[in-house]
């Protein structure tokens, strides 16, 4: 393949070093002069000058022949125009872009970019994959009675996704209460089943709160 | 009419003073807040300091009830982004696009932008000057 890439930051850098080892054909464009200098020392002949949103600078890089552009500079509006250019005027096949500034997703997707990078929404994903948000949050707090009303969110990971209630294994001092799904709330019977999204409220007594959680929530 | 310009520049605010002038609701929009001074002291017009991406901003600026935007910062492929946010996502009847690199500025002319190049017109100008005379007579 031929693999045209953009911007020779961090990201495109080693982009081009590493698709070189896996043996593909690959053009950096730099268009800082310092930068370009010390991209030269390492990729010689591999990395060209230039802003590469100026057609002639990528047609001398020969983007007629590219099976892909890579577009990865620190700003989106030059990483649009590349990609936008390379598919539509030169027909290059495939294209990707890094999007900087999350706000600017909207614009990558209007002009038809659907392969696009952001590190910030990758991140925000790992989060919510990694990181159990789905605590539960204690509604009402019944001291008095030795008892709490618990609310929180059935996550796609939970063990109870798809579940009905009646085959949960719950802790013998709790009950659900109620589901709520799309904004409308049913009391929980045994024939109700959860599914990921759904928020259920729970009361239970306080000292069963984790023998629940191992039931509900993911490990 | 109701007039949006992004890029309050030599183009941006002679344009603004102009259609404003003429008595036209004029809104500009520009990053940088110093660039206000570069309208009249009476400026009758709105200013928002914004980036022209920034879709709360061309909101705030009008854009979805706008007859005209003018695009004129000192980026051309901001300007290029910009006015195909105006056209595509807002539907504006008339965006007019300064781009002054001659090849973008065909290409997206081509693809229906309306796009003005004043490097093209330097050129145009210069040559056919040259073109005009008849030399040092012998």
């Amino acid at each position: 393949m031929y693999i045209l890439i953009v911007g020779g930051g961090k990201v495109g850098s080693n982009l081009t070093s590493t698709l070189m080892h896996m043996g593909h054909e690959v053009t950096l464009i730099e268009g800082d002069r310092e930068r370009y200098a010390l991209l030269e020392e390492r990729f010689e002949h591999v990395v060209r000058p230039g802003d590469a949103t100026e057609l002639f600078v990528l047609e001398r890089a020969g983007i007629e022949r590219a099976d892909l552009v890579v577009a990865v500079t620190g700003d989106d509006e030059d990483n649009i125009i590349v990609c936008q250019v390379a598919k539509e005027k030169y027909g290059v096949p495939k294209v990707i872009a890094r999007v900087n500034d999350p706000r600017n997703q909207v614009h990558f997707d209007m002009v038809g970019i659907t392969l696009t990078v952001s590190a910030t929404a990758t991140i925000l994903a790992l989060i919510e994959h990694e990181l159990p948000q789905h605590e539960l949050v204690t509604l009402i707090d019944l001291k008095r009675e030795n008892l709490e009303i618990v609310e929180f969110a059935i996550g796609a990971a939970s063990p109870a996704a798809g579940k009905f209630v009646r085959e949960l294994n719950l802790p013998s001092r709790s009950r659900l209460i109620s589901v709520t799904r799309d904004g409308r709330a049913e009391i929980a019977i045994g024939d109700t089943q959860l599914a990921p999204g759904d928020l259920v409220m729970a009361i239970l007594e306080p000292d069963v709160e984790d023998e629940l959680k191992t039931q509900l929530m993911p490990v | 009419m109701k007039l949006l310009i992004v890029g309050c520049g030599r183009v941006g605010s002679a344009i603004a003073t102009n259609m404003a002038a003429d008595g036209h609701d004029v809104t500009v929009i520009d990053e940088d807040g110093e660039a206000l001074q570069r309208l009249p002291e009476s400026w009758p017009g709105r200013f928002i300091q914004g980036h022209g991406l920034d879709t709360e901003v061309l909101v705030e600026g009008g854009i979805e009830t706008a007859d005209a935007v003018v695009v004129s910062t000192d980026g051309d492929n901001t300007n290029i982004v910009i006015a195909q946010v105006a056209r595509t996502r807002f539907g504006c009847p008339c965006v007019v696009t300064r781009v002054l690199d001659p090849g973008r500025a065909a290409f997206y002319a081509a693809q229906g932008l309306q796009t003005v190049c004043p490097t093209s017109g330097a050129i145009d100008v210069v040559t056919q000057a040259i073109c005009a005379t008849p030399g040092r007579v012998a």
